[in-house]
């Protein structure tokens, strides 16, 4: 079995933010991290199988990357996520909400059997990993 | 498996020399880490936590905790300092291996006590050409 791994970067705003809760109860509880701001986030994405004995290629990267641009750069790229994106109703898109659903869509998107998982960095000292599926946003 | 890592650094000196061996050995084993006054490296520090995503919060654990934490237990202690001279390396040779496992240790009973989570990985990372991890590789 090999893994192979593609990133991607991509640069967002967003806000933590419950919009079930007032804003001074959404202060109290995300600091900070309630204020609109953004990151640029890097997303490795790693597919695990065997190599194809024709073509020698787990999945050929053209179409892994036809996948991360549809599912991923075009939704989220440029983008925030609380106002242009569906994701964060009930939920503020911290980078774990926000990997859970990322990890939701591209187990979706792929083909089947060869997702292993992925990592998401927020900045340079915070990144999420996840390596199967887990309830919660997104579901 | 969903897992959240914040990434430190702190500056430190060491020597490796293991007292049970002969100058000579340790020179042969350890080379120029043996030299005897020393180096230092900055060290990074992966801490990885795994558990539950809380679903007010939306978070595993708040990383200012996590940060908060490894002030505590590790930055105060060995950044700036000389492993050699932390009693957590009186009987072992402050090598990554044996800093990856004492930060673990340090860290572990911390992290769950305060954040609910779990300490799940260690990485020290010592120059940009070696790391160790202690714990579980995602």
């Amino acid at each position: 079995m090999v893994r192979i791994t593609r990133a991607i970067e991509f640069s967002t705003s967003l806000r933590y933010c419950r919009p079930d809760l007032s804003s001074e109860e959404n202060e109290r509880l995300f600091g900070p991290q309630a204020a609109k701001h953004g990151h640029n986030y890097r997303l490795e994405v790693t597919l695990r199988g065997e190599p194809d004995p024709v073509t020698g290629m787990v999945l050929d990267l053209k179409r892994l990357q036809e996948v991360l641009d549809a599912e991923i750069m075009a939704r989220f790229d440029h983008r925030d996520l609380n106002d242009d994106t569906p994701y964060f109703e009930k939920a503020a898109p911290t980078p774990e909400n926000f990997a859970l659903v990322i990890h939701r869509l591209l187990l979706a998107a792929l083909p089947e059997g060869l997702f292993d998982g992925i990592r998401l960095e927020q900045d340079s000292t915070l990144y999420v990993e996840v390596r199967e599926a887990v309830a919660g946003v997104g579901a | 498996m969903i897992a959240l890592t914040r990434r430190y650094e702190f500056p430190a000196a060491h020597l490796l020399v293991q007292p049970l061996l002969s100058d000579a050995e340790n020179r042969r084993l350890y080379g120029k880490c043996a030299n005897p006054n020393g180096h230092g490296h900055n060290y990074g520090v992966e801490v990885t936590v795994s558990g539950r995503v809380d679903s007010l919060s939306g978070r595993i654990a708040e990383p200012h905790t996590l940060d908060e934490i490894f002030d505590e237990r590790v930055r105060a202690r060995f950044a700036h300092r000389n492993l050699n001279d932390d009693p957590a390396f009186a009987d072992r040779v402050p090598t990554a291996e044996n800093i990856a496992q004492v930060i673990h240790d340090e860290l572990a009973a911390a992290i769950g006590e305060r954040t609910g989570a779990r300490l799940v990985r260690v990485r020290v990372q010592e120059t940009r050409r070696n790391s160790f991890v202690y714990g579980v590789m995602a």
